[in-house]
């Protein structure tokens, strides 16, 4: 039988306990046992990118990620970026420039470019397109989601 | 929900050490799995085509397994550094950039700040990134075990690790804490070439490295190495003896070639035909030798 475990990590801020199976992955515990469904489920084997968080500030993808390795380490999700009633900088950057169609690679697109924007300060198109190959996009055709996210590079530089 | 195999055949017992002596003794009954970034081993498991073990040991926390440092005229790679540290580490972008080139194009942002070097290793893909660069450095993985009651280490030689797809000389009860290397010649100049339709998230069709000491157009000390064009990552040793200390002519180049066509053992997959392998392994061997590298 396989073995449940005790976790204890922090979450969008707030500390969360859970109970998990030792092969279940970090998705799976955000989404399913946890209720926090921004973080999307799309290839499930690291190809898309929809399942982007950020793990003690490091991107990763939540579908390769087993949930007892969060135990004690700090975790945001899309869930985690608004604060109050505003969106932040990177989210309303996309709103803006009408980077987000049907939505779905959005909290991922949104999370890896937070990681680019936060851990290099003078981000060139091109480090921002080679920073977002693991990000599919099937809809808006990548222009509109770089020309929000160098906005935000810009104004921050 | 999110589809997961349905967990009954998950692990029994789960262990997160803060040391090497606590993963190694963790590891003397043979019947554990090694956890490190999971981006191999998740799948693997989450496919069934690697059944768990009794015991999956998390070996993240071990913070002395993760880093590089030089002592003695030696590079030594923590099994626990990610392609991300490759590519930011200044130690190893001066004396051995050939692993930054490996590490740049390795699937995304994302998996690279989660891969391990040592998991590269051990998952022991005929195509995975890092192996030619480090076969052709002549990289010795450091294997660790609890026995007799003490810690004991043994050196194996990277061109002899590798005995099959997926498979090696490791014992179970052996954790890979290292790969080690001296120090480049200052004047060698390595370079590492991959091939995939893809510019990213691309598992190499063909990947290749060369390593040599140049003299005007001779080449001394010569190291080349393959990744897809066989079962195991190949250290082209028959073209390597045939090239070492000679001058490098259009005429070598071509028998160069046909003593590599002669070494490899290409198959038929999903990503390319034999027939093209082998042409990619042509093109890059022509191309590694006739750059200024
Ligand atoms: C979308 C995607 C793209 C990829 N692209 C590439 C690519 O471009 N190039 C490439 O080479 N690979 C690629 N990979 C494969 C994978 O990311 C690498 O092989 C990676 O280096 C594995 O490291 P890990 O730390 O995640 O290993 P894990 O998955 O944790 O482990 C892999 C195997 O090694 C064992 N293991 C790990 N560390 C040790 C240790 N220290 N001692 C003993 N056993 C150990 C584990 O038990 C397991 O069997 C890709 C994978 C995915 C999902
Ligand atoms: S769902 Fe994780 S990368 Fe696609
Ligand atoms: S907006 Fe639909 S996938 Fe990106």
């Amino acid at each position: 039988m396989t073995v449940n475990i005790d976790i204890r990590f922090v979450l969008n801020g707030r500390t969360v306990q859970a109970s998990v199976p030792a092969d279940m992955s970090a998705l799976a515990l955000l989404r399913d046992k946890l209720g926090m469904t921004g973080t999307k489920l799309a290839c499930g084997e690291g190809e898309c990118g929809a399942c982007t968080i950020l793990i003690d500030g490091e991107s990763v993808n939540a579908c390769l990620m087993y949930a007892v390795d969060c135990d004690g380490r700090e975790i945001l999700s899309i869930e985690g970026l608004r604060t109050e009633e505003v969106l932040s900088d990177i989210q309303q950057a996309f709103v803006d420039h009408g980077a987000i169609q049907c939505g779905f690679c959005t909290p991922g697109m949104i999370i890896q470019a937070k990681y680019l924007v936060d851990n290099n300060p003078t981000l060139s198109l091109e480090e921002l397109q080679r920073g977002l190959e693991g990000n599919v996009c099937r809809c808006t055709g990548y222009k509109k989601i770089f020309d929000a996210i160098s906005d935000v590079a810009n104004a921050e530089a | 929900m999110t589809a997961e195999l349905k967990s009954d055949q998950g692990p029994e017992e789960y262990a997160a050490p803060s040391t090497i002596e606590e993963a190694a003794r963790l590891m003397a009954d043979g019947d554990a799995l090694i956890l490190a970034g999971g981006t191999d081993l998740k799948l693997q498991t989450g496919e069934g085509r690697i059944p768990y073990k009794k015991r999956l040991v998390n070996i993240r926390r071990i913070a002395d397994l993760r880093g590089v440092t030089m002592d003695s005229g030696e590079l030594r790679i923590g099994a626990l550094t990610t392609m991300t540290d490759i590519l930011k580490d200044e130690l190893l972008g001066d004396m051995a950039p050939i692993l930054a080139e490996a590490a740049n194009h390795f699937a995304s942002s994302q998996i690279r700040n989660v891969a391990t070097i040592g998991g590269n290793i051990c998952n022991a893909s005929p195509a995975g990134d890092s192996l030619p660069a480090l076969l052709v450095l002549d990289g010795e993985v450091e294997l660790t075990c609890f026995d007799s009651g003490a810690l004991t280490n043994r050196r194996v030689p990277l061109k002899d690790f590798f005995t099959g797809p997926g498979k090696t000389v490791k014992r179970a009860e052996e954790l890979l804490s290292a790969v080690c290397f001296a120090v480049p010649e200052q004047r060698a100049r390595a370079r590492f070439l991959k091939s995939g339709p893809r510019p990213a998230l691309e598992i190499s069709v063909v990947s290749a490295a060369l390593s040599a000491l140049r003299d005007g157009n001779e080449v001394f000390h010569v190291r080349l190495a393959f990744g897809a064009v066989g079962p195991v990552p190949l250290r082209a040793m028959a073209t390597e003896a045939l090239l070492e200390g000679k001058t490098l002519t259009p005429q070598l180049i071509e028998e160069a070639v046909e003593t590599l066509m002669g070494e490899i053992s290409p198959i038929d997959d999903v990503r390319a035909t034999a027939w093209y392998r082998g042409h990619l392994a042509s093109v890059y061997l022509r191309r590694l030798l006739s750059d200024d590298c």
